[in-house]
């Protein structure tokens, strides 16, 4: 068995003149969650596309497994489960219909189909919904719909685009869920706009941009600054209830050791300032505290901002600033 | 194989869903009664050649009706790309969207076998009613569709209007039924050829109940020719 379950070399995809994905190349492990992340246009639905087998790839290679995914299209093919992005389905037929018709195609054994279509049910939590039309349901079903068809075969690699786009905050806890637990026994890589997401779910986030990979590696390592450096939230009254001058505060602030940029925010009303103190790799809370006591500030809110990922996305995605 | 069948299966259940079907059908059966029915007792003799000499042509409307949604709906919904990712070949998308429509063809002729019933009720004393020519006929309107159905499919392929597809295809069905239409004015050599094309020339063949090897080729390629089209044009939504 490959230790590998996608394998991508150099590859591209050119639509006419315009060039989707440029010369992609990185490599999946079995049994990873990864998340798929790219400002809209980046080339991430194409790259899920040629690895699903619905679009041919231009140029470089593609593996499922160690199935060529342009040699062996349809090999290949039956090893995944795949939710497109707007999760297409007949409409007119019922759940049941839908998943029969699903094992079918995918040549599900009709001695274990029956078997088969119980557990997706099951698992997807459409036990109450099996024969109602699929045009009845709501969005959130249908993604569970969708998900159940994708798993049905039992293939090794789930391939999820966007598999919670559209949906309301408790379906989006639900599908989050469902694919945490499918990922215990599956490899799988989904693409997302929502960062948090990956956070929750992923173990391994890849960032493209422009058909290029910006960026590999786990969400914690994403998100912490590498260096230590840090951001924290400010906010500051004064003891006897004075006014308290931004320009002043900040000077002080921003003399105090370990210190590298402070900016004036929103207080929180009458006599309240709001900063964001950029720090570096020393911790200055205790520095902090000590500036406030001596200057007689009182410290109302005093919050340590982590690097989020969305701006380490911004960051690695913002091609004007790169330029 | 099976995956071209299961194809197939859920294309023919979809037609019934859709009003459009039983509107088509309703309309094909109507048109097709009345112009059998209307003739039949002006001429005065107990056979089907009435309705096998209008069926061609309404078959031209018939069969890119019943096939514009095949693969035009797919696109439109998006479940092309469903298909497109599930483990079989595009021949067997197209292969299976041609049963299906085979299918309803088949569905709609069977609605006819009451025309044959009740003549061959009607035929008077003497000679019994010949059904030779009536399972040639319609053996040869189940080839005649199937071309049309190649290429009503093909029309579909194109893109994701139905409307679009239908015009395709019954612009193509109309010119393999027309193109033989003038033969007589044309000079000779020119009019055997345009006599070969032509889906209802070797219609006529058949229906006189001889079946020439050279009439099922003609069909067979052609509706080979169509469903390579349309698995062609499947194709290259991949590219």
């Amino acid at each position: 068995m490959p230790s590998s379950m996608i394998r991508i070399e150099g590859l591209t995809k050119h639509y006419g003149p315009t060039q989707a994905v440029k010369g992609l190349t990185f490599e999946v492990p079995r049994g990873q969650v990864v998340g798929f992340l790219g400002p809209n246009g980046a080339g991430k639905s194409t790259t899920m596309r040629i690895l699903a087998g619905s679009l041919n790839p231009t140029g470089g290679k593609a593996f499922v497994g160690d199935v060529n995914v342009v040699e062996d299209p349809v090999g290949a093919r039956k090893l995944i489960g795949y939710l497109p992005e707007s999760n297409p389905l007949y409409d007119e037929m019922m759940v049941v219909e839908y998943l029969r018709f699903v094992a079918d195609v995918r040549a599900v054994p009709r001695d274990v189909r029956a078997a088969r279509i119980k557990s997706a049910v099951e698992r997807c939590g459409l036990t109450g919904v099996i024969s109602k039309d699929i045009n009845q349901l709501s969005r959130g079903y249908r993604q569970r719909v969708g998900l159940a068809a994708a798993i049905l075969h039992e293939p090794d690699l789930l391939i999820l685009d966007e598999p919670t786009a559209g949906l309301d905050p408790n379906q989006i806890v639900e599908i989050r869920n469902l694919i945490k637990d499918l990922g215990k026994e599956k490899t799988v890589i989904l693409s997302t706009h929502i960062l948090s997401e990956v956070q929750s779910t992923c173990s391994r986030v890849l960032i493209i941009n422009e058909g290029r990979l910006v960026a590999d590696d786990t969400p914690e390592r994403l998100t912490a600054g590498a260096d230590g450096s840090g951001e924290i939230a400010l906010v500051l009254g004064h003891r006897h209830g004075q006014a308290l001058d931004a320009a002043a505060v900040r000077a002080s602030l921003s003399a105090m050791a370990g210190v590298t940029a402070v900016e004036v925010t929103e207080g929180e009303g009458a006599g309240t300032l709001g900063f964001r103190v950029r720090h570096g790799a020393d911790d200055v809370r205790r520095t902090l505290f000590e500036t406030a006591v001596k200057n007689d500030w009182v410290l109302l809110e005093l919050k340590r901002t982590q690097v989020s990922l969305e701006d380490t996305f911004r960051k690695l995605t913002d091609t004007r600033r790169a330029a | 194989m099976n995956a071209a069948l299961a194809v197939a299966r859920r294309e023919f259940r979809s037609f019934f869903i859709s009003p459009i079907a039983y509107i088509v059908l309703g309309g094909f059966l109507l048109l097709a009664g009345w112009l059998y029915f209307s003739t039949l007792f002006l001429a005065g003799q107990a056979s089907l050649r009435g309705f096998f000499s209008v069926a061609p042509v309404l078959f031209v409307v018939l069969v890119p009706a019943i096939t514009m949604r095949a693969v035009a709906e797919e696109r439109k919904s998006g479940t092309l790309e469903l298909l497109l990712t599930f483990p079989m070949d595009d021949w067997q998308i197209t292969f299976g969207k041609f049963l299906a429509s085979l299918g309803m063809v088949s569905v709609a002729l069977v609605c006819t076998l009451p025309y044959a019933f009740s003549v061959a009720a009607l035929t008077g004393p003497g000679p019994a009613f010949d059904w030779g020519p009536v399972f040639a006929g319609y053996f040869g309107l189940l080839l005649l569709a199937s071309s049309f159905i190649g290429m009503g499919l093909w029309g579909s392929a194109l893109s994701k209007n139905q409307i679009v597809g239908f015009i395709f295809g019954l612009v193509l069905c109309f010119a393999f039924y027309f193109v033989d239409k003038f033969a007589p004015l044309l000079p000779d050599a020119l009019g055997q050829v345009v006599e070969f094309l032509s889906v209802d020339y070797h219609f006529e063949n058949i229906a006189r109940g001889v079946i020439d090897t050279r009439d099922l080729v003609f069909y067979l390629s052609l509706t080979a020719l169509g469903l390579l089209m349309t698995a062609r044009t499947i194709q290259s939504t991949r590219l």
